[in-house]
């Protein structure tokens, strides 16, 4: 714990600094691969539509005794009830019998009754849902309508918040990119994609956003900085505000990952499927994904972005030309970085100190030797005797 | 030291209006619950609860959209065929201005959920018998005298509007009597006089079954002649009918509903009421033809409004002919009751049966009646709603069990709970003593949650799904996001050599520009979320976009002023290890300060110093 108090110390000094920026190939490779397996997953597996979006029904049974052949007895059940069509039994928590059949809504009652003799349970005790399929179509088309009706807030909002398209495109670039790969994942694992899954889906959405303002923000901060000082180079800037907010990112993800793992516990363990499952493992999936595309691959596209603007060629140039006068020092990992990102050290209120090296900066920032060698030389007067 | 204290003041104040607010809200649950019934705690949804919710879409049969002045329409058809039915307690919603949504407690079975959502039509047709159930129904056929039979004397006075219908020209007929008296004081109510059979429903003793039957047919085949049908087709018919007509027992719920209704056959049925009973003809106008109807106060012949309710009706083109038509028949039966009334079935009730007091060749009808503005607008807007018919898909069907739900609920809390812990031992792991701010302030932000969920329950019919059981262990982590996002900031300012008092200051003033944003991102999006999510999931975007108003509330009115008079305590103040503001762990920046008066501290402070840098914060602030 201590190593992580440092760890983030030292992030945020940057003494210690991971290129986020400069690797971004690495990244967007990694990335690209993702984006590569969810998307062939989508397209040669196909998605896993539960039957809110299918049509169908659902039977629950509930404190089944003896779980022995339950999916002979189940579909014995439902063809006796004279459902048609295909049965898809599965066991869940361990003494609950979820059966779904194809939609026949005037035998519900009937494999109510077939299903509470074959099990020995009372009848009140089964659950049934009952979804039509023009119900099944109108959620698609919701749920569709919602996902570009909240792309497009997203992006206003972005725009309006950044006020740079360049910060928008690369925000959505990552939200994008989170999305794709929850659902590949939720492809390649066959999970179920429900109504609940898509509010998910949305909301992590909204998740991602928020982790991308968070760091955007530092790193709007540390690039104006860079621009005013003229010490460090956009990407180098860029790059710090990541380091920087990268302990805050984790423990705010942390923090939204524990109570969702702890859903996704209770869910896998004992409840099985249903809307807390479903929300939850899209929550988790995704709000992982948000908080590595904000830290890996928005920022660096963003710096991408922006690269080859006049203003940041400029910067760089001048950056490069002083860094070379000052010995070749590695503009990007020195300390020399640090006092430069640092917002706000010459503070209004007074607080930030006079220039001077600290044990901790080092020294690569160009000073006289006067103030090297300490307090100013005063012409030297020798004293009247000696005159 | 000026500002130190107003800082300090600040703080207790913000303090003491989240307790104000905190208090307020268990007043206002306390008040509900004890002078308007409602509830100590949230009130849970069907998939909690245990029972059934049916997603119903309204069809209209043109194919068309369906308006809002529709679906309200349907929302009380559908109300009245629950209330039909005798299923207690049930719920009606619409749902995003297409879908009714309707939850019952417990499990229906088939018939009742068929007939709930049996399609609806409004129909005219001619009026051959008119009775009133008896309070003790004669041996029916099925053998099952219903056990409510009692309730006639409640229902007698309330009005099937008796009404005549006049040419919308402006004569003011008188309206004519009522024709639904109370049966045991009036014998208009039994016209099976011009019957052959001379079986008067009216004689003390009951006649039989097969008496009854009799007289009815015999009834019913005279009406059937007059629309000019054949005389076997017509007996034949009338035997049927009547003999449906003694089975049915108008005082049964769910009865009417299991009448049959051909659109050319005589049908039996009952009046709205529940106590009248009809003998009707075939169709004649459908309610497709009705153009409009509209109700209010009929003008006199100056133009000035009178006294007199009445509700207007007009027909489109082809209805007008069909309307001339009947009312020509039915004022040359003038005299003879009821065969010169035409009643309006609306889902095989007879909403209401006038009189025709004049040909009405110009498609518009004027009924007036022992009408009130309310029950005339209903009628004008049922009669609006006939033009029309609306069928009901079904769409979703849940049942669920109460016990089931009890287990989910019991599961949801579960997860919560070590959610919640896991949230408190990671925050205490890395923030250490303020990581026991996130724990209070999580415990005020949960006591909010379930105070405003009692309130919402009880004031807005809020209920709590699952759905919304899992917006609310989410928020666990994203109300605590605004604690990390706020406590970093701090360690930030401490790191920068800035003494904790004024850490927390500029820190909090950079802190909250974020917190804001990500709480406005959020609520956004719970806003947008619920507005484009399916019912079943709606309860997390809400809940969601509640605990973000929450959690902004706690930020500021409890996390930083705690934080804020915790800075000025020793243990946080002087940065102790435990703290989680330990400038040494943390790094600080120890730089010779400028401490006035031509001095600088030495660039690493020895912890004697500190108290005189907190003093120095607080001089600052």
């Amino acid at each position: 714990m201590i190593n992580f108090a440092q760890f983030g110390n030292d992030l945020y000094t940057g003494r210690r600094s991971i290129d986020f920026v400069q690797r971004r190939k690495t990244w967007y490779v990694f990335s690209a691969v993702l984006l590569a397996i969810a998307l062939s997953g989508i397209a040669f597996k196909g998605l896993n539509f539960g039957i809110e979006f299918r049509g169908g029904m659902e039977f629950r049974v509930l404190d089944v005794t003896t779980t022995q052949d339950y999916e002979a007895k189940a579909q014995a059940a439902v063809s006796e009830a004279g459902i048609p069509g295909s049965v898809t039994t599965t066991l869940v928590g361990g003494d609950t019998v979820r059966v779904q059949t194809e939609t026949a809504q005037d035998k519900t009652d009937a494999a109510r009754t077939t299903l509470a003799e074959a099990f020995g349970v009372d009848r009140a005790g089964i659950s049934s849902t009952l979804i039509g399929p023009s119900w099944g179509a109108a959620v698609s088309e919701q749920a569709i309508r919602g996902l570009i009706v909240f792309l497009v807030l997203v992006t206003i909002v972005m725009a309006l918040y950044f006020r740079t398209w360049k910060m928008a495109v690369a925000g959505l670039t990552a939200l994008l990119h989170d999305l794709l790969i929850t659902v590949g994942i939720y492809s390649l694992f066959g999970f179920e994609i429900t109504p609940s899954s898509m509010i998910g889906f949305l909301t992590i959405l909204g998740y991602s956003l928020y982790d991308t303002v968070v760091v955007f923000d530092k790193v709007r901060e540390n690039t104006a900085e860079a621009f005013g000082t003229k010490r460090m180079t956009y990407a180098g800037a860029a790059n710090l505000a990541v380091n920087q907010t990268l302990v805050r990112s984790i423990n705010t993800t942390v923090v939204a990952l524990l109570p969702i793992a702890a859903i996704l516990f209770v869910g896998f363990t004992m409840l099985g499927p249903g809307t807390l499952l479903d929300l939850s493992l899209a929550l988790f999936i995704g709000i992982g994904v948000g908080a590595y595309s904000s830290i890996f691959i928005a920022t660096p596209l963003l710096v991408q972005l922006r690269r080859k603007e006049p203003a940041v060629v400029d910067l760089e140039r001048y950056v490069a030309r002083h860094t070379a006068k000052r010995g070749a020092v590695d503009e990007r990992s020195t300390p020399g970085a640090r006092s430069a990102g640092e917002p706000v050290s010459v503070g209004a209120d007074g607080v930030g100190e006079p220039v001077s090296p600290s044990p901790v900066s080092g020294a690569a920032r160009p000073v006289h030797k006067y103030v090297q060698a300490g307090p100013r030389n005063q012409p030297r007067r020798p004293p009247k005797s000696k005159r | 030291m000026a500002r130190s204290i107003t800082t300090k003041k600040a703080a207790l104040r913000s303090l003491a209006v989240l307790l104000a607010l905190t208090v307020g809200l268990a007043v206002l649950a306390g008040g509900l619950f004890q002078w308007a019934d409602g509830q100590l705690t949230p009130r849970l949804g069907l998939d909690l609860e245990g029972g059934t919710e049916m997603v119903l879409a309204p069809v209209v049969e043109d194919g068309s959209a369906v308006n809002p002045g529709q679906l309200d329409r349907a929302v009380e058809i559908i109300r009245q065929r629950i209330d039909a039915n005798g299923v207690a307690e049930s719920e009606i919603s619409t749902q995003g201005g297409r879908n009714i949504v309707v939850a019952i407690p417990g499990s229906p079975s088939e018939e009742q959920l068929d007939a709930i959502r049996k399609p609806s039509q409004l129909r005219f047709r001619a009026v051959f018998l008119q009775d009133f159930e008896r309070a003790a129904p004669q041996a029916s056929p099925e053998g099952t005298p219903s056990g409510t039979a009692t309730g006639t004397a409640t229902t007698t006075g309330t009005p099937t509007p008796s009404a005549s219908t006049t040419a919308a020209s402006g004569v003011i007929p008188e309206a004519l009597r009522a024709a639904t008296t109370a049966p045991t004081t009036s014998a208009t109510a039994s016209p099976t006089v011009t019957a052959t059979t001379p079986a008067s429903t009216e004689t003390p003793a009951a006649p039989t079954g097969a008496e009854l039957e009799a007289a009815v047919a015999a009834q019913t085949s005279q009406g059937l002649l007059t629309l000019g049908w054949e005389q076997d087709k017509a007996d034949q018919a009338a035997a049927k009918v009547a003999k449906e007509y003694v089975g049915l027992n108008c005082l049964e719920p769910g009865a009417v509903d299991r009448a049959p209704d051909l659109k050319d056959a005589p049908m039996a049925t009952c009046g709205e009421d529940g106590v009248s009973k009809y003998v009707l003809g075939p169709v004649e106008i459908d309610g497709s033809e009705i153009g409009d109807a509209t109700s209010g106060y009929q003008p006199g012949p100056t133009g000035q409004p009178t006294s007199i309710v009445e509700v207007r009706l007009s027909f489109k083109d082809e209805g007008r002919t069909k309307f001339a038509e009947v009312t020509k028949r039915l004022v040359g039966l003038q005299g003879q009751p009821p065969l010169d009334q035409f009643a309006v079935v609306l889902d095989k009730r007879v909403i209401t049966a006038p009189q025709a007091k004049a040909i009405i060749t110009d498609g518009r009808a004027s009924i007036t009646g022992s009408f009130t503005l309310d029950s005339a607008q209903r009628l004008a807007e049922q009669l609006k709603f006939g033009a029309l018919p609306m069928s009901f898909a079904l769409q979703t069907n849940d049942t669920i069990t109460p016990q089931l739900g009890e287990e989910q609920l019991r599961l949801g809390v579960l997860a919560g709970l070590i959610g919640l812990i896991l949230v408190v031992i990671y925050s205490l792991f890395q923030y250490r003593a303020l990581g026991l701010v996130t724990v209070f302030s999580l415990v005020v932000a949960a006591v909010l949650t379930y105070l405003a969920l009692v309130v919402l329950g009880t004031t807005h019919g809020f209920r709590l799904t699952m759905a919304g059981v899992t917006g609310v262990i989410v928020a666990i982590g994203i109300t605590a996001d605004s604690f990390i996002v706020y406590f970093e900031r701090i360690r930030d300012e401490v790191r920068e050599g800035r003494p904790l008092v004024a850490a927390v200051e500029t820190g909090w003033k950079r802190a909250r520009r974020t917190i804001i944003a990500a709480d406005a991102v959020n609520l956004l999006a719970a806003v947008v979320l619920y507005l484009l999510a399916s019912a079943n999931v709606r309860g997390f975007a809400f809940t969601l976009g509640l605990t973000t108003l929450i959690d902004l509330a706690v930020v500021v009115l409890f996390t930083h002023p705690m934080v804020q008079l915790l800075a000025r305590t020793e243990f946080f103040g002087n940065g102790h290890k435990w703290s989680g503001l330990d400038p040494e762990r943390l790094g600080a920046k120890e730089s010779p300060r400028y401490r006035g008066r031509g001095q600088f501290r030495p660039a690493s402070a020895p912890t004697a110093t500190r108290a005189t840098q907190l003093a120095e914060g607080k001089a600052r602030s």
